[in-house]
């Protein structure tokens, strides 16, 4: 099973380094990864997306919070959040008009950002399901190049109050 | 307000700070970019550098003196293959959780990525085999990354930090500023279990009718043998121990039941397989103890007490974990219990395995064997000597055959099974440990992979004695090729390339003696234990293709245990 999984780390030297060290080194899956500043100057966050069974995802948590760069792991997926990406998608017009793809583009409520003669560049944010689907409408016309963001996410509403490390005992 | 006085150099600034940690002694080797270091060391009176003869000796040094005494082992060595050269070592600390501080030089911070000249990138090098690791960016973050590098190598689950100290750091200055308090806000470690799951696992075990503890190195690390062996006893519990386990409890004592695992006793494996509640105290499920982790204790409740959480759940699922130190938890567990389980059927049933496979060998063909020289170490030491050993055969019949009394008196390298440990160890544990003999085991392998530090030995005059088991064979990698190979004996033979052994430790200044006559194993013993003001070398020529059992094949159940029976009356399974 797909999960995301947040991960806020201290903004220090080979803190990023550390996680995808991790995920290869303990044979992790990496779907997608995304690392950005965050409202504390200091700390970055992390968007994994990850895949494997319950055992698998304990294990991920787990040694993510055993790293002394992280913060704070969260799995999305057990809460309410919101999940978005963003793409962009160079299309051929050798195939396809211009309207045609800008009508597409207003479908997905994308927007265009690079118009040459022979391609046309979409900008497209929204929920990874949503980028799957404007691609799949795009690839028929003939898709150049494409970038995607890999997902940020964030809970729904209150914050989550920071998580101590597993079982700590403040005395 | 700054005071001149406590203005230093990064150099100055990095040995008031291992004073001010306690540090005594720190095992090194110089080089280019650690020159400032060494300048200040000309004339540091308040702790001793020893001078190894390759890197990874310094490390393995290292580890040897932090598993005796408890404290944190300290490396210093230059960049590039200074660096390089210890990451051997560090693997090892990292799998044995060995906390020891390695500090590697760097080239001058504005040439670092630049290929220059003995420059390795040892942060992305050692990042997936430490704890944590550290580049010094500026002379102002010295003292307190130092801090910082101690306290995560000794706290929590302990294990190799490694700092990396760009030259021009060393020669930079600022003002000493020795922090008091740490607060590293992503790193807390537990410290005491749920007191619910302690007194759930206080009453499962209360309850229980064939309960086992299986004890790790971990109870060792969190200073609670003490606390095991009151538990124990107040309750009648049986003990087997892991690899690193040997010495949490007293091996001479009635409870022990040896080790467990591959080359564990029968009786502690067939424990394991029949038992209903085992306790899994700062142990880790390691493949070469569970086998198939399908039948592992398969009809026990677990309960699982360790201070990593990663280690819950990882090899094996169990049915109550705790996290926490498990001092705390042995000592909470022991207040808890309402009352003793009833053990005498239990330990019957145990009784008639230890007698119908006990651990034995043949000692009367005139030849001379491994576990006789061991069971003969142990006799003369009574169990509480300090023995450091190596990898492989002569390894596991220390295990089984020399019974270790004491905590900290067992060292070896376990989950990473490094060749050419034991040397460097054992010369690394004499330095913290004087007030009993240290035994160096290896086999004439592994002896020849760290043998530049017979030097390190004899300069430094330390009371090792090292002995050399001989079979001239890589004797375990020979055993699985008889097993699992067709006995197709690939490099694994010695005999014709092996070095007269008493003639190299003469070479290196060391009395150095030989014998393959079990009558004289005594002597040697009795000439080796009267000195104890410089190293010996003992060479023990043995039977050369004797295989370690009982064995459990890996990836296997104990039901597949292979073991050798002497009496003539049982049937040997093989």
């Amino acid at each position: 099973m797909k999960h995301t999984i947040s991960v806020l780390v201290e903004n220090h030297f080979g803190a990023f380094d550390r996680v995808a060290t991790l995920f290869s080194g303990k044979g992790f899956n990496l779907r997608s990864i995304s690392i950005g500043e965050t409202e504390i100057p200091e700390v970055s966050r992390m968007t994994i997306v990850t895949e494997g069974d319950a055992r698998i995802l304990e294990q991920v948590i787990k040694q993510l919070d055993r790293l002394i760069d992280t913060l704070k792991v969260i799995d999305l997926t057990s809460v309410i959040h919101v999940e978005r990406e963003l793409a962009l998608i160079k299309v051929s017009l050798e195939n396809a008009s211009m309207e045609q793809i800008k009508n597409i583009t207003d479908i997905f409520r994308g927007n265009i950002v690079d118009i040459t003669n022979n391609s046309i560049t979409i900008e497209i944010t929204g929920p990874p399901d949503k980028i799957d689907a404007t691609v799949n409408v795009l690839m028929p016309y003939g898709v150049i190049e494409m970038a995607r963001s890999g997902i940020v996410a964030l809970t729904r509403g209150e914050q989550v109050k920071p998580k101590n490390k597993i079982n700590t005992l403040t005395n | 307000m700054k005071n001149n006085e406590t203005i230093m150099k990064g150099a100055q600034i990095f040995f008031e700070c291992l004073r001010r940690e306690k540090v005594e002694h720190i095992f090194g080797f110089p080089g280019g970019a650690v020159l400032p270091l060494y300048e200040q060391l000309y004339d540091i009176d308040y702790l001793q550098h020893i001078l190894v003869r390759h890197e990874q000796g310094a490390v393995h040094a290292a580890e040897g003196y932090a598993k005796v005494s408890g404290k944190t082992g300290v490396v210093l060595v230059t960049s590039g293959p200074g660096a390089t050269n210890t990451v051997t070592g560090i693997a090892d600390a990292y799998m044995d959780s060995v906390p020891i501080v390695v500090f590697t030089g760097q080239v001058p911070s504005p040439l670092i990525g630049n290929d220059a000249f003995q420059e390795a990138d040892i942060m992305g090098i050692t990042r997936p085999i430490t704890k944590h690791n550290f580049l010094v960016r500026n002379v102002e973050e010295l003292a307190l990354t130092i801090r910082k590098a101690f306290y995560i190598a000794s706290s929590g689950r302990p294990g190799p930090v490694v700092v990396d100290l760009p030259k021009d750091v060393l020669n930079a200055s600022c003002e000493f500023i020795y922090p008091d308090d740490l607060d590293i806000r992503g790193y807390k470690p537990a410290l005491k279990g749920h007191i619910n799951d302690i007194k759930k696992a206080a009453e499962v075990i209360a309850n229980a009718k064939r309960p086992l503890l299986y004890v790790g190195g971990g109870v060792i690390m969190s200073g609670g043998t003490q606390e095991l062996a009151l538990f124990a006893r107040e309750n009648k519990l049986p003990v087997t121990m892991t690899l690193q386990g040997l010495g949490a409890y007293p091996g001479t004592d009635e409870l022990s039941l040896g080790m467990l695992g591959m080359h564990g006793t029968y009786y502690a494996n067939q424990a394991v397989d029949n038992c209903d509640v085992i306790v899994s105290l700062g142990a880790r499920f390691d493949d070469r103890v569970t086998g198939n982790v399908e039948t592992f204790a398969k009809n026990a409740f677990k309960i699982h007490a360790d201070i990593d959480p990663t280690c819950i759940n990882k090899n094996v699922i169990v049915d109550l974990p705790i996290v926490g130190d498990v001092k705390h938890i042995l000592a909470e567990l022991a207040a808890e219990m309402q009352r003793a389980p009833d053990t005498n059927d239990w330990w019957q049933q145990i009784y008639e395995w230890r007698d119908e496979c006990p651990l034995q060998y043949e000692d009367n063909d005139g030849r001379l064997r491994t576990e006789y020289v061991i069971d003969k170490l142990f006799q003369k030491t009574s169990g509480n000597a300090v023995v450091v050993t190596d990898v492989g055969q002569h390894q596991m019949w220390t295990a089984q055959y020399y019974k270790y009394n004491n905590p900290r008196s067992n060292i070896t390298s376990g989950g990473l099974g490094t060749m050419g440990f034991s040397v460097p160890a054992a010369i690394g544990a004499s330095f913290a440990c004087k007030d009993k003999p240290i035994i160096s085991i290896s086999g004439d392998g592994g002896f020849q992979m760290n043998i530049q530090e017979l030097v390190t030995a004899a300069a430094y005059k330390v009371p090792v004695k090292f002995i050399i088991i001989n079979n001239s064979y890589l004797g375990m990698v020979r055993q699985w090729q008889e097993l699992f190979y067709a006995e197709r004996y690939s490099f694994t033979d010695l005999a014709a390339s092996n070095p007269d052994f008493v003639k190299v430790g003469n070479a290196f200044g060391i009395e150095s003696f030989s014998t393959d006559n079990p009558k004289e194993v005594d002597s040697l013993f009795e000439k080796a234990f009267e000195i104890n003001d410089r190293p010996i070398l003992l060479e023990f020529k043995v039977v050369r293709d004797d295989m370690v059992f009982p064995m459990v094949p890996a990836g296997g159940s104990i039901s597949e245990i292979m073991v050798k029976r002497l009496n003539p009356k049982r049937i040997t399974l093989l």
